[in-house]
């Protein structure tokens, strides 16, 4: 348990500055910035109890917004894809009883956990962008701009879960 | 009563997901109305200390761009200098100056959001205010709006919400400059007349209207219009300075804004 909570908050830190330090600082194509930090929502090991996954992933979120000066945009979306990972990933999974204390995401088919980490990507990045741009006129915009950066969230997402799938069994 | 404790026990992950997320739009709504102070900002000793670590780090890879800035704008300085020189204007107090500068470092630089806002590197406690303009050597930067003891918070003009009051330099019409979040190298001017005459090449300049910059600072030049038949429309302002490279900054000081701000309020 204790180990596990070790883990986390190492990833958690971890992530927020790769996030902040690194990643909020290379503009892709002009202006895309991957969001790789809510790689800590899809990792996040499945529990019965939510409570904490849900406050560590706002928080989590919140802290990217104190950094980039955002309000709580990061948080709203961070908490959003925390709160229904569990029903599209029983959704993706399609089996109706997952027993939560021996389930790995890595153990599932790979094309399987793609389409997971898609789905919460996108989702989070449309969250995300509709609250910046903060106005229905620009719809079509916020659109793109959730799908080309989800393209590169993504791709970053699939190379660490292929790494971490091949060098270990044991992780959370 | 037990009904309420399994109407909670059966709800209670949707019930805090609701929960938070209130809270979250509500620093989303502060974060978007620009006469508030904000909580969520950079301009805390955690965020801004660290920016300032990492910074102090990766610095170096702008100094050829920075030392270039420099000496430009000290020889633009010195030829200002000189034609002073030759002027027979003195002041009647020669150490008075309406304008104080502050040098501050850019520690954390943002070009591509929607909305755009910079952290520099010093606070309440070197003198700045909330409030404050901010200009580089080659140009406009934005406002002071969120401060701590020792880092600041600046809303750059790459943001929806910045509206700063800019004219031409050769006449004195003047609008207002904005950004539609697009083009980081392009700024709009909204609101000018049309008896202006604009020309594509024109200098926009800060005008003399608001209290946050001195008059004649440069913005940018004139790179596209429409007109139609009333007014000008969709005036893009190729912006002087690079906001995707910025390093040192001046925050300026308007010894008479206070003076000024207390003129205008005496008549309400």
């Amino acid at each position: 348990m204790t180990r596990e909570t070790l883990t986390l908050s190492f990833r958690f830190l971890i992530l927020l500055l790769v996030q902040v330090f690194v990643l909020n600082n290379i503009q892709l194509f002009g202006h895309l910035n991957p969001m790789l930090y809510i790689l800590f929502v899809i990792l996040y090991p499945l529990k019965k109890e939510r409570a904490n996954f849900m406050w560590a992933s706002f928080f989590l979120g919140l802290s990217i917004d104190f950094f980039s000066n955002s309000g709580g945009i990061n948080a709203a979306a961070t908490l959003a894809i925390a709160y229904f990972r569990l029903p599209i990933l029983k959704l993706i999974i399609n089996r109706p009883d997952i027993d939560y204390t021996v389930f790995k995401i890595n153990q599932e088919p790979f094309i399987k956990v793609i389409l997971y980490t898609c789905i919460l990507t996108f989702l989070h990045h449309f969250v995300v962008f509709s609250l910046e741009y903060f106005s229905w006129n620009s719809f079509i915009p916020v659109l793109k701009k959730s799908i080309n950066t989800s393209v590169f969230t993504i791709l970053l997402s699939t190379l660490y879960l292929l790494f971490f799938r091949k060098n270990s069994k044991s992780n959370f | 009563m037990q009904q309420i404790f399994y109407f909670i026990e059966k709800y209670k992950y949707f019930l805090l997901f609701m929960a938070l997320e209130l809270v979250a739009l509500l620093f989303t709504i502060q974060s978007h109305s620009y006469h508030k102070s904000q909580f969520v900002n950079s301009a805390n000793a955690i965020t801004g200390g660290l920016y300032k670590k990492h910074k102090a780090i990766f610095q170096f890879t702008s100094l050829i761009k920075e030392n270039e800035n420099l000496a430009t704008e000290n020889t633009l300085l010195r030829n200002r200098l000189e034609s002073l020189k030759n002027n027979s204007y003195t002041p009647k107090d020669s150490t008075y100056q309406k304008y104080i500068y502050t040098t501050a470092k850019v520690i954390n630089n943002s070009f591509t959001k929607k909305n755009n806002i910079l952290t520099i590197d010093k606070g309440r406690n070197d003198g700045l205010q909330l409030d404050m303009g901010v200009i580089s050597s080659t140009g406009l930067i934005g406002i002071i709006n969120n401060i701590s003891n020792n880092y600041a918070t600046v809303l750059s003009v790459l943001n929806s919400q910045s509206k700063i009051n800019a004219r031409l330099k050769k006449n004195h019409y003047f609008g207002t400059l904005s950004w539609n979040g697009n083009d980081y190298k392009k700024a709009q001017l909204v609101d000018i007349q049309r008896q202006a005459n604009i020309q594509i090449g024109d200098t926009i300049v800060s005008g003399g209207k608001s209290t946050l910059f001195p008059e004649g600072i440069i913005i940018g030049t004139i790179h596209s219009f429409d007109k139609t038949r009333k007014t000008y429309e969709n005036i893009e302002i190729l912006l002087s300075t690079d906001m995707s490279n910025l390093g040192y900054v001046h925050v300026v000081e308007n010894k008479e804004k206070p003076e000024i701000k207390n003129l205008e309020n005496s008549h309400d």
